[in-house]
């Protein structure tokens, strides 16, 4: 796979005399808010070649997605192109009057967005919003829009397209109101396709499809693409040319392969440490008491160098389940119009064990159950049938002093890091909280617990006055995480926890719950979608799928030698899976 | 730099001085903490609009509390025929009505009962609302359905409607009487609008991890639930108190709120129309002081909904 | 969606029993003799108390009284007014005028108000916009009897632009002032919710990408932000024709229509009880009525609501 990008990179030099199709000069872009005048976008230089794919990657907030928006003048209200060119086939489109840009919106630039469940109108059907997209660029009219609407879905991937025109985007999954959204994009043959994100939310697997078909779609028309994404993997696999933006700032860009080989800036070496991939190994503590180093993201990824032998210690130790799932199904009763209830198997006889201080990743996509098998684990739903034990005891039963006692010792941590603390409470309150319920300490110990374990998670002590809404999404994923701490308990369930952060910050959280596991002997339930993440962090894994286990094994038998198709299939849709990154 | 190959001409790498790769996530100490009502009541106190209105209440609720502050004519004597409709004059500023009453002093005696009723009403309907609403939106089930159901029928009678029948079979015709009546009609619009809030805040993550911590029901409906859900119950109780007020001054004006004895904005209104054409200043003053008291209520409805309102929170 | 509908009469019905039911209980089961109550100060002849009684079966059980009052409405007989008329002859007299100047109003505050929104909208923060807000807030802080005073006053007596009183049938051009009267209040909520519904949906990913499509600023406001800015404005038209029933009372009085808020003014003023109450259970139903129209119109313009089983 790696020879593709070889050839691509070479070819990139034969093109570099043809003029440029898109060229940004120097764009400086900037959002008027009540706090004065915010630059988003600072002094970026871009050139993309016509029939060339090039990617823009960066995190949130470093001005990646403000950029494409510019191109065609899609900025939110407060937003402004305050300097620098932005040259298309020659013509600067920020000169444009707004007529002569909406003929180059659609018809000349194409666009395709990031979230596909709210891009398309609600209250229009699949066929009326892609139909007139193709009457207001002089596509078609009248009967011959009406083919070419179904020509356009149906080169999308929507096979039965005749049948579906007349559908809602609400009776559309994910993935296929994201090719209706595609469909659109090219629906004029445009020369450039800017998509800002095109498949973050969607599952890796369909991800994987959807981008394939892109790629052959563009290929075959000859467009240009001009990707936005977060996900350095993606950006290496798909586009030929690479653009690092760091703060509004481009800090490298280059021939894909080449940056991923050899990346200059410290920040795209932090970029590209911190990516996870296949070639990912678990990550050891190296935590010295004494330092907070282990917060570097250095420490992170492929620290071959490092390897301590703690999986050796942990080998030798002996393996007491401390938590078993035996032949647990969940039932759930759906209701239909009318009187009909439909039964929906959502977990479906699923057994799994925890030994002691070791986690035990459970890994699965959309509606495979396995965040309802984080509830039946943490006692939030109950089992239909089977049990569940935690050390040797079955949950099920658990009332009143017990199950208090059970939370006790089983505490979360969930995915979004902006919805599971409560905005209206401090962080010191939030942290206090389990200590409360639980009548544990006075009110001094709880506050010394509190700096103790904001300490824990590497934030200062006067963050405890602070409110959830002034603090960035890991910051809150690590307050999330002294919370469950704060009772010392033998087991966190992490449903999700890390997949809505950035690279960098995902990183820095994966270390430190891996250290918190060395220091203070603590077992996880790791619940993710993402295959490479689990890598970094599993000891071993279970494979869910439509709600039952379809793969279980340790973790480098999973990743090395998967037995199952659907596992080799999930591996195979990681993007950039195979890549050596350059450490 | 780890790197000893040279790039290619192609491979630009920028200036290291330009972008310093600043420590991953630090946590910025130089902003003060900030709780969402610090906030609210920062945003609130930079609007002219808030001070206005925030000072037209107080003016009017103390007018209301000590109206012989204000006024030293006593409203209920001295009303003499022969100054029927009388031209303003020294100590009597807005002039007279059609009975020969003073009008100023009317008007300064008239707040009580217009805001008793609207401060009443909206605390009835509040406190009712808000507890039907949370604990039906909380607890779910069967309690939800009923108290939903209950809701829809009183629902079905739009407020003034509902307070002209009861108003006109009732005998006893007091500020506290016609607040209740219209709080019978308008509850359900609070409890609604609690409920919602509550059960949207009851699936919130952060609720699921207090159930998940070991924090009891009831706490966390009384610590999490409820504060994350009485924004827009703040809100509604704020507007809503100037339309209970303008309810009052209605079935006043219709007879059937409260009686004439009762000294109200409804009622002189009611009375002024007759010599309208002759004297229409005797009408206006008491509707000025009626609808800038409603509009108080209102703009300061309208800047506290701006002030708590996640989404105008979020673009700032 | 016929599901959609069988499933919304069906809710109808607890709905309908419960408020006449309600009605009926306020004013026959507080304590005190409700004849009594129903006049007020004035008692009337001896032989209208007798017929009140038996037309409201007072010596019957009060649940028997209640079932015999719904089975009356049910077979039209909606009982007599206060002199022995039948309140059906005055309905099928009345409600045709009461009908028109709604149908003024509503057409007046739905389309205006609707526009000034979209406008308020678009231009957020802007002098017109400004403008709209403060004008919204003292249409809904002066009560519609004030404004009709006041319009009456300089519109029909000073300049005698339109006559004081609706003349007998109540001709169109005689319902306009009032009709603008009515619809003030209103006017001004349906310019605030449009313009907070605009300016919300105007930041919507969808109208992003239907701009991105190179659709023109023209065609992007009309059928991707206005479409979707009117679900909420619905929703409220339900709401207000019952805001319009209690302003109709207020204003047929002032400007003397002898409709059915005409009537029920009269009523009041004069304490018929029976006539009040007779009305206002009619007036309930139509409410009812009106509000399962309205929720016909939401689905039909929001498709979600359509297809949800």
């Amino acid at each position: 796979m790696s020879q593709e990008y070889t050839l691509s990179s070479t070819a990139t030099a034969d093109t570099s005399a043809s003029a440029p199709l898109l060229q940004i000069r120097n764009l400086e872009v900037g959002f008027k808010t009540q706090r004065g005048f915010v630059p988003a976008v600072r002094g970026v230089d871009l050139t993309l070649h016509a029939g060339k794919t090039l990617a823009i990657v960066g995190e949130s907030g470093s001005g990646k997605s403000t950029t494409a928006q510019a191109i065609i003048n899609l900025l939110p209200g407060a937003g402004q192109v305050t300097g620098g060119q932005i040259l298309f086939e020659g013509k600067d489109l920020t000169k444009l009057s707004s007529s002569a840009m909406q003929n180059v919106r659609g018809r000349e630039i194409g666009y395709v967005p990031q979230d596909p469940m709210s891009n398309l109108n609600p209250v229009w059907n699949i066929g009326f919003q892609v139909e007139e997209a193709i009457k207001a660029n002089g596509v078609a009219q009248g009967r011959a829009a009406r083919t070419r609407t179904i020509e356009v879905l149906k080169e999308a991937g929507l096979r039965d397209a005749e049948d579906r025109l007349k559908q809602y985007p609400h009776q559309f999954s994910g993935g296929m109101r994201q090719r209706v959204l595609i469909g659109i994009g090219l629906s004029s043959r445009p020369k450039l396709l800017i998509a800002d994100e095109p498949t973050s939310a969607l599952d890796v697997t369909v991800q994987r499809t959807i981008l394939d078909h892109l790629e052959t779609l563009t290929r075959d028309f000859g467009t240009s693409v001009l990707f936005i994404t977060h996900d350095l993997g993606l950006a290496v696999e798909r586009a030929e040319q690479l653009v690092v933006m760091y703060k509004g700032r481009v800090v490298e860009a280059g021939p894909s392969a080449e940056i991923l080989a050899n990346p200059m800036h410290p920040y795209t070496q932090k970029l590209v440490a911190a990516a996870p991939s296949l070639a990912s190994r678990r990550i050891q503590s190296a935590r010295r008491p004494e330092t907070t180093d282990h917060l570097d993201i250095s420490s992170v990824g492929a620290a071959d160098d490092r390897l301590i032998a703690r999986a050796d210690a942990r080998e030798s130790g002996t393996h007491q389940d401390l938590i078993r799932v035996s032949n647990v199904s969940k039932v759930y009763n759906i209701r239909k119009g009318g009187f009909k209830t439909d039964q929906l198997k959502a977990v479906d006889d699923v057994s799994f064990a925890i030994p002691k201080g070791t986690t035990m990743a459970l890994v699965g996509e959309s509606g495979s159950g396995k965040s309802t098998v984080a509830k039946l684990v943490l006692q939030l739903e109950s089992v239909t049938s089977g049990s569940i034990t935690f050390d040797d005891r079955d949950v099920a039963g658990l009332r009143g002093k017990e199950l208090l006692n059970f939370r006790r010792r089983v505490q979360p941590v969930f995915q979004d890091p902006y919805g599971s603390l409560d905005p209206m409470y401090s962080v010191g309150n939030t942290i206090a909280e389990p200590l409360v319920a639980h009548g544990v300490g006075d009110r001094p110990s709880r506050q010394a617990r509190v700096r103790e374990l904001l300490d824990q998670v590497a934030l200062p002590a006067s963050t405890v006055n602070r409110y959830p809404n002034e603090l960035s999404g890991g910051q809150r994923q690590r307050i999330a995480i002294a919370r469950a701490l704060a009772l010392k308990p033998d087991v966190i369930v992490l449903d999700e926890a890390v997949s809505a952060l950035d690279v960098l910050v995902q990183g820095q959280i994966l270390n430190l719950i891996t250290d918190l596991q060395a220091e203070l002997g603590l077992t996880y339930l790791f619940i993710t979608h993402d295959l490479a993440v689990v890598r970094l962090v599993a000891d071993s894994v279970c494979v869910m799928q439509k709600g039952r286990i379809v793969e279980s094994a340790s973790t480098d038998d999973v990743f090395d030698n998967p037995r199952q198709a659907y596992t080799q299939k999930l591996l195979e849709a990681i993007p950039g899976a195979h890549f050596q990154f350059g450490r | 730099m780890p790197s000893n190959t040279v790039p290619s001409a192609g491979h630009y790498v920028a200036d290291l001085d330009e972008t310093p790769v600043a420590a991953v996530d630090q946590v910025d100490e130089t902003q003060k903490a900030r709780s969402t009502w610090s906030d609210a009541w920062d945003s609130m106190r930079k609007r002219p609009m808030f001070w206005i209105s925030a000072v037209l209440i107080l003016v009017i609720v103390a007018v209301a509390a000590f109206p012989g502050l204000f006024s030293h004519t006593d409203p209920a004597r001295g009303c003499l025929l022969p100054n029927s409709n009388g031209a303003p004059e020294a100590g009597h500023i807005f002039g007279f009505t059609r009975q020969g009453c003073d009008v100023f002093a009317r008007v300064v005696y008239g707040a009580q009962a217009s805001l008793t009723v609207g401060l009443l009403a909206t605390a009835i309907v509040t406190v009712v609302g808000l507890v039907i609403g949370a604990l039906a939106g909380y607890y779910g089930g069967l309690l939800d359905s009923i108290v939903s159901r209950i809701g829809d029928i009183f629902f079905a009678i739009p407020t003034v409607l509902g307070a002209i029948v009861l108003m006109s079979v009732l005998p006893v015709r007091e500020p506290w009487t016609v607040a209740l009546v219209l709080a019978v009609f308008a509850w359900p619009q609070v409890a609604r609008i609690t409920r919602g809030a509550v059960l949207s805040a009851r699936n919130a993550d952060y609720v699921t991890a207090s159930v998940a911590l070991g924090v009891s029901r009831f706490r966390i409906l009384v610590r999490h639930v409820v504060p994350n859900a009485i924004t827009p119950v703040i809100v509604v109780a704020t507007t809503s108190l100037g339309t209970f007020i303008v309810a009052e001054a209605t079935l006043s004006f219709l007879g059937i709120g409260l009686p004439p004895s009762i000294m109200s904005w409804g009622n002189d209104i009611g009375q002024a129309r007759v010599s309208v054409a002759t004297a229409p200043m005797v009408l206006f003053y008491p509707a000025a002081a009626l609808s800038l008291t409603v509009l108080s209520f209102l703009m300061l409805g309208d800047v506290v909904r701006d002030a708590l309102d996640p989404k105008a929170r979020a673009r700032r | 969606m016929l599901w959609y509908i069988g499933r919304r009469l069906l809710q109808l019905i607890p709905v309908f029993f419960g408020a006449t039911f309600l009605i009926y209980f306020m004013v026959f089961s507080l304590p005190g003799d409700p004849i009594a109550a129903l006049f007020g100060d004035r008692p009337p002849a001896p032989g209208v108390i007798e017929a009140i009684r038996e037309q409201y079966n007072l010596d019957e059980p009060f649940i028997v009284q209640y079932f015999l009052y719904i089975g009356g409405i049910l077979t039209g007989d909606f009982g007599t007014t206060y002199s022995g008329r039948p309140v059906w002859d005055l309905l099928v007299q009345a409600f045709p005028i009461t009908f028109r100047l709604a149908m003024l109003a509503l057409a007046f505050e739905a389309i205006a108000g609707i526009l000034v929104g979209l406008i308020a909208g678009l231009r957020k923060g802007r002098l017109f916009d400004a403008s709209a807000l403060v004008v919204s807030l003292l249409l809904i802080s002066v009560p519609t009897f004030v404004l009709g005073f006041v319009l009456q006053y300089f519109l029909a007596v000073e300049f005698s632009l339109f006559r004081t009183t609706a003349g007998p049938g109540a001709p169109i051009q005689d319902l306009v002032l009032p009709a603008l009267v009515l619809a003030s209040v209103s006017f001004a909520y349906i310019v605030r919710l449009t313009r907070a519904s605009v300016a919300d949906n105007i930041g919507a990913d969808f109208v992003r990408t239907a701009t991105a499509k190179g659709l023109p600023r023209r065609r992007v406001v009309t059928v991707h932000v206005l479409r979707n800015s009117l679900i909420p404005v619905v929703t409220f038209l339900g709401v207000d024709v019952g805001n319009l029933m209690v302003g109709a009372i207020v204003t047929e009085g002032i400007f003397n229509i002898n409709g059915v808020g005409g009537t029920v003014y009269q009523a009041v003023i004069r304490g018929e009880g029976p006539t009040v109450v007779s009305f206002v259970a009619v007036m309930v139903i139509v409410y009812m009525l009106a509000n399962l129209l309205v929720d016909l119109l939401y689905a039909l313009l929001d498709p979600r609501i359509r297809y949800a089983k």
